[in-house]
């Protein structure tokens, strides 16, 4: 199999054809290929069925009658995964299928268009795994801002920089009480193929997310991605985290808030550089960040008290 | 069978929930639905079923309703959701989808007036903003018909010649909340009707993408099989009118019905109730020795145009009632008709009960008398019944 092994455990070999197949249209570089790829090395022997919305990974797909992933697919209007899901879902367990269904959507998809479908699901507790790969802009329409997009990032419809801040997705489901919400690293294989297993083997509503570098939007080098999540996760920029029903937060991976670290991860991408936005301006929200994450996994005391 | 005091929105209830059930030795039913002002009477009562073997999901648009649609067919089982207006608009693009994922679905439309400025009353608009969505449509008459027709959509939809999704509709409050006498069939005279749906390409686990990218020429391979199995709908719904009637003991109407048009000089064509009003102006007409005689377009889409053309074979002057209006053109039944009667003859546009006016036999005779008095079309003509 041509597909590089980076951890140890089940190979290609196990099953019968790689979710992400050789030969598909993707980027070099791109976040979301090396996320399905560990995605596929954690699904083993499940069935699955997955809901693609109109993202880069509908394009994925590739032109019919061909397709780049290996399981059955549905491919869906943009704000309509997690219902289309829903369907899937409701008639697996009708007739006892073991189909586990999966979303995969990109974050125009998931924190924009498809907020209010992923809403409703996640109230409903559909026995659905939605993914979102975050790649912080809509790449498939040659690069705009979401509301994934970071503070201080050039897209082509905010060419100074985005003036807001990204949404914190993960607290929003979590304040959904899902079964299962995490994130993960495509830098740190072993915890993110932890928690595709946990993610694909509990019932009920479960979320993951998942940085997904974009050297096209990025303006980043495309060999360069998984040292750049690798950078995000070390200055605490991405959390790597897991909430289970929305109450108990552990952090799986500890940052050590290395200054050096984003001021790395800001320079080697040329979104940030027309803004000017420095490691200096991020600190006090990641600070804050942590702060309401520390206290969100109660094991250690947050510095401040409110008075 | 058995006679029941029900509005339309309950007998398209009862139809979708008989026909669910009839598909439990299959893949089962789900059913996505959301409430809007007229149909929501319909999917309260679904709410209220018990299905062995199916599920109604409460969801929080039309646009997911569409979508649970579109996923439980993709997996093999029957699906059902009704809605109205802003609602159907709402969820046009997986309409769109579900058509052109060539899926089952069948809903039922309580018509209803777009907004805002909201209108709450019959309008044909709603549906008709939906006609090129790739959907066959029915337009009902009354109650019996919405019954019946439900259950008929599953197994036009369903039938492997045509495998489309199938649009009910019904008009908002005129038959939505009209409470008629309607037979409803027993679940073994429905099960005998319906046979399980076997959906011959449903999602199983062989790696395929049902939706992936249509290149040029694949999109126009893809298009020319849906216009195709359009074509296909007359043919096997004249199959189902066969088994139904063999089952159920009464036949749908056909897709074009004619009433006392044989030797008329003047016909009346519309859609839906307005049709009904229009068959009694006809009696009274007949009454006073004028030639009169209507002509109800039940089937939209596909267009039964074949029907109608034979219809109008020899007629010199047809007018053609629409409940909608397609603003800076003129009644979309108008627009669709107008080029099948004979060269020469007159076919003049009528827009009346846009947003729930009420149409009575009264305004039908004005619109013979005006037609009677043509010698040549003119723009459409709308008139306001002052209801």
């Amino acid at each position: 199999m041509s597909e590089p092994s980076t951890v140890a455990g089940p190979s290609a070999e196990t099953r019968p054809t790689p979710l992400l197949r050789p030969g598909n249209s993707n980027c070099g570089g791109c976040g979301m290929s090396s996320a399905l790829q560990l995605f596929g090395r954690a699904v083993e022997h499940r069935r699955l069925q997955l809901v693609v919305p109109a993202s880069c990974a509908a394009v994925t797909a590739g032109p019919f009658p061909t397709t780049s992933f290996g399981v059955p697919t549905v491919l869906t209007t943009f704000g309509a995964a997690a219902a289309v899901a829903t369907g899937l879902s409701r008639v697996a367990r009708l007739n006892g299928d073991g189909t586990r269904v999966v979303c995969w959507a990109g974050d125009g998809g998931t924190y924009d268009i498809g907020m209010a479908s992923l809403s409703a699901a996640a109230e409903r507790d559909e026995d659905v795994l939605y993914v979102c790969y975050d790649n912080e802009i809509y790449g498939n329409t040659g690069g705009q801002r979401s509301s994934a997009t970071p503070a201080g990032a050039s897209t082509t419809n905010t060419p100074a920089g985005k003036p807001e801040e990204k949404k914190d997705l993960l607290a929003i489901m979590a304040a959904h009480r899902v079964r299962y919400a995490a994130s993960f690293s495509i830098a740190h294989p072993q915890d993110a193929i932890r928690k595709v297993r946990r993610a694909l083997d509990a019932t009920g509503f479960r979320f993951l997310h998942a940085l997904s570098p974009c050297p096209t939007g990025w303006k980043s080098e495309p060999a360069l991605g998984i040292e750049l999540v690798r950078l995000a996760v070390r200055s605490g920029l991405y959390p790597v985290v897991e909430i289970v029903e929305g109450r108990k937060l552990v952090v799986n991976v500890e940052p050590d808030f290395s200054r050096e670290a984003l001021e790395l991860y800001l320079s080697l991408q040329q979104r940030f550089q027309r803004s000017g936005i420095t490691a200096e301006r991020l600190a006090p929200a990641i600070a804050r960040r942590w702060r309401e994450l520390r206290a969100a996994s109660g094991r250690i005391l947050p510095a401040e008290r409110e008075a | 069978m058995a006679g029941r005091l029900i509005s339309a929105n309950h007998a398209a209830a009862l139809a979708a929930t008989l026909a669910g059930r009839a598909n439990r030795t299959a893949r089962g039913f789900c059913s996505g639905v959301y409430p809007i002002t007229p149909s929501t009477e319909c999917m309260e009562l679904l709410c209220n079923q018990e299905f062995e073997k199916g599920e109604v999901v409460r969801v929080e648009s039309e646009h997911s309703a569409m979508a649970v649609c579109i996923g439980a067919a993709a997996s093999g089982a029957r699906t059902f959701t009704t809605s109205s207006s802003n609602g159907l608009a709402l969820m046009a693009e997986n309409v769109v989808s579900a058509a052109l994922l060539r899926l089952p679905v069948v809903m039922v439309a309580a018509n209803r007036a777009l907004g805002p400025p909201w209108n709450l009353w019959a309008d044909h608009g709603d549906t008709l903003l939906l006609r090129d969505s790739g959907w066959v449509q029915f337009y009902c008459a009354d109650n019996q018909e919405v019954l019946d027709t439900v259950l008929c959509a599953y197994r036009l939809a369903e039938d492997h010649r045509v495998l489309l999704p199938v649009l009910v509709c019904q008009e908002g409050f005129v038959l939505s909340h009209t409470t008629t006498r309607t037979e409803v069939p027993s679940q073994e005279e429905v099960d005998r009707f319906l046979p399980p749906l076997e959906l011959p390409a449903r999602l199983r686990d062989t790696p395929r993408a049902l939706g992936g990218v249509d290149v040029p020429g694949v999109a126009e391979a893809h298009r020319a099989q849906h216009h195709e199995a359009m074509a296909r709908v007359f043919e096997v719904y004249r199959e189902v009118q066969d088994a139904f009637e063999r089952e159920l003991g009464r036949r749908p109407a056909d897709p074009v019905v004619p009433y006392r048009a044989e030797d008329a000089d003047l016909l009346v064509v519309s859609m839906g109730t307005i049709a009904v009003t229009a068959q009694r102006a006809v009696d009274e007409a007949r009454a006073r020795g004028e030639r009169l005689g209507a002509v109800r377009v039940r089937t939209f889409r596909p267009s039964p145009a074949e029907q109608l053309a034979a219809i109008f074979r020899g007629k010199r002057r047809i007018a053609v009632i629409d409940r909608d209006l397609s603003l800076g053109f003129g009644g979309v039944l108008w627009g669709e008709v107008r080029g099948l009667a004979e060269p020469g003859a007159v076919v003049q546009g009528y827009v009346i009960g846009v947003g729930g006016g009420d149409v009575r036999p009264e305004h039908v005779a004005a619109v013979a008398a005006d037609l009677a008095a043509r010698t040549a079309a003119g723009r459409p003509v709308l008139m306001e019944t002052g209801a």
